[in-house]
């Protein structure tokens, strides 16, 4: 996306449009990353409570999946989960084992 | 209708404020301010306004008031000095940079420390680059004309900046003048109404104003803040004009006083003008031909006209109420000389910081200032760039 020029942008920082934040993702602020072990998961939901992001994907009252477009890796979810079920991983970390894996 | 009145700078503003009828103020008092709020908090007690009166803990939670009661689509008033204004001055950028048309009354007073209640300039210097209008009242009918049209001027949609209209402390804020007020019709037929396009209480178009702003797009809103106080000359020019039409008091950027054919010129704002006045008149008299070059607007500054009127000087002094610790002179001097500095033919040119503290500048020191303009001319020669009027060695 093209960004646009200081003549074509609302004056003072305003934001005239509801909801736009959706399209601001902040995921790449992420050092570390939560990965979710479904087999340990008891659904108990905290994770969802607790995520101050948004980035627990929930459906039919089950956690399915964690958004990685707007996690932080803040680590709360990992901290609360009460069995382990979400551990923190360096993404670096990540991205080797991704290419081990290749 | 005119009506005539003796009423001290405080008084006045108060009645301004009055005729303005904002609404909401929120302020905390301070001296030499005091008399401002106190005076306009009978107003609201007595029904004489609409004004929703804010009485806040801090000034940083005036100017917070302010900002927030502005983006709901309110007219917010203030007024501080000093101190006050130190402790606003986060919010000062806040509101600037949020694009908010409030106006503020500053009454001039030195900072701490030592403590010092009375009059020089360092306050609202410092808020020079908050991104704020600035003008500066010689005297009491200054503050009352100047306080109209800075509503006008801040909610021009070109322009959309806060301004702050600043007097000095006691000398006028304390001081018993003749003023003459418009009617209270006229006052709100001029300013008319304030409509803020972007209300926060508009429930059918949502806003957010203040988010997170990082270097994808901030530079960019600085740059329209850039613009917006270039286009306040336009406002300001404008709005003056229009301000003549209604009061037979047309304003500027700058004032001269016999400036046209002055050899000898001071650059001076606020009260002091008015002693400068005395001095050049006494000079004309004995045949010098000495002026004075008033700036009434420091923000935005007036360079061009300043170029312009400075054209045919042989010498000049800025003459500055706050010093600028470790810079190359006061803050009036240093945008002066760099205006100049561009220009092939320009005159000689000294700062002089007085005032501090309140410190007393009267007609005598005044007088040494253009005697010195005139060694200058003749020998070609500045002796000290900086000289510091009426301090004891």
């Amino acid at each position: 996306m093209k960004e646009k020029g200081w003549k074509d942008i609302p004056l003072g920082g305003l934001i005239l449009e509801a909801g736009n934040a959706e399209r601001y993702k902040t995921g790449s602020w992420r050092t570390f990353r939560p990965i979710w072990d479904e087999e340990v998961c008891i659904q108990c939901l905290r994770c969802w409570i607790y995520c101050p992001d948004n980035s627990i994907v929930v459906r039919e009252e089950k956690m399915v999946d964690i958004n990685y477009d707007y996690c932080k890796g803040c680590g709360i979810c990992s901290t609360e989960c009460p069995v382990e079920a979400i551990k923190m991983m360096e993404e670096g970390e990540c991205l080797a084992k991704k290419r081990e894996g290749e | 209708m005119k009506k005539i009145v003796a009423l001290t700078g405080d008084e006045v503003a108060a009645e301004a404020m009055r005729q303005i009828n904002p609404d909401v103020v929120a302020a905390y008092p301070i001296t030499p301010q005091t008399e401002i709020v106190q005076k306009f908090s009978e107003f609201v007690a007595d029904g004489k306004v609409l004004t929703e009166m804010v009485r806040v803990e801090s000034e940083h939670s005036a100017m917070s008031a302010c900002v927030g009661a502005t983006a709901a689509g309110a007219r917010a008033m203030t007024a501080t000095s000093a101190n006050g204004l130190a402790l606003m001055w986060e919010v000062c950028y806040i509101a600037a940079s949020c694009r908010l048309p409030i106006v503020m009354v500053v009454v001039n007073r030195a900072l701490s420390a030592p403590i010092n209640i009375h009059c020089d300039h360092s306050d609202s210097m410092g808020t020079r680059d908050s991104g704020w209008i600035q003008l500066y009242s010689e005297n009491c009918q200054e503050i009352y004309d100047n306080l109209i049209q800075a509503v006008k001027i801040a909610e021009d949609k070109n322009t959309l900046l806060p301004v702050m209209v600043t007097l000095d402390g006691f000398i006028i804020s304390h001081a018993m003048e003749r003023v003459e007020l418009l009617g209270d019709k006229r006052v709100s037929d001029f300013i008319g109404k304030y409509e803020n396009p972007h209300s926060l209480l508009d429930m059918e178009n949502p806003v957010t104003y203040g988010p997170l702003d990082l270097f994808d797009y901030y530079f960019e809103h600085k740059r329209q803040q850039v613009e917006a106080m270039e286009k306040a000359v336009e406002a300001i020019r404008k709005v003056g004009k229009e301000f003549g039409e209604l009061s037979a008091r047309a304003y500027d950027l700058i004032e001269g006083y016999q400036l046209d054919d002055a050899d000898f010129v001071t650059i001076a704002l606020g009260s002091t003008a008015g002693t400068i006045k005395v001095v050049v008149d006494e000079l004309r008299e004995e045949g010098v031909k000495a002026g004075l070059l008033k700036i009434r607007a420091f923000r935005p500054f007036p360079a061009q006209e300043i170029i312009q009127a400075l054209r045919k000087s042989k010498a000049v002094a800025v003459l500055d109420r706050s010093a600028s610790f470790g810079a190359q002179g006061g803050p009036v001097f240093l945008e002066v000389r760099s205006a100049l500095f561009q220009e092939e033919k320009k005159p000689p040119i000294v700062n002089y910081i007085y005032g501090l503290g309140g410190r007393d500048i009267g007609v005598k020191d005044i007088r040494g200032v253009y005697e010195n303009l005139q060694r200058i001319a003749e020998t070609q020669r500045l002796p000290d760039t900086i000289g510091y009027l009426g301090v004891r060695e």
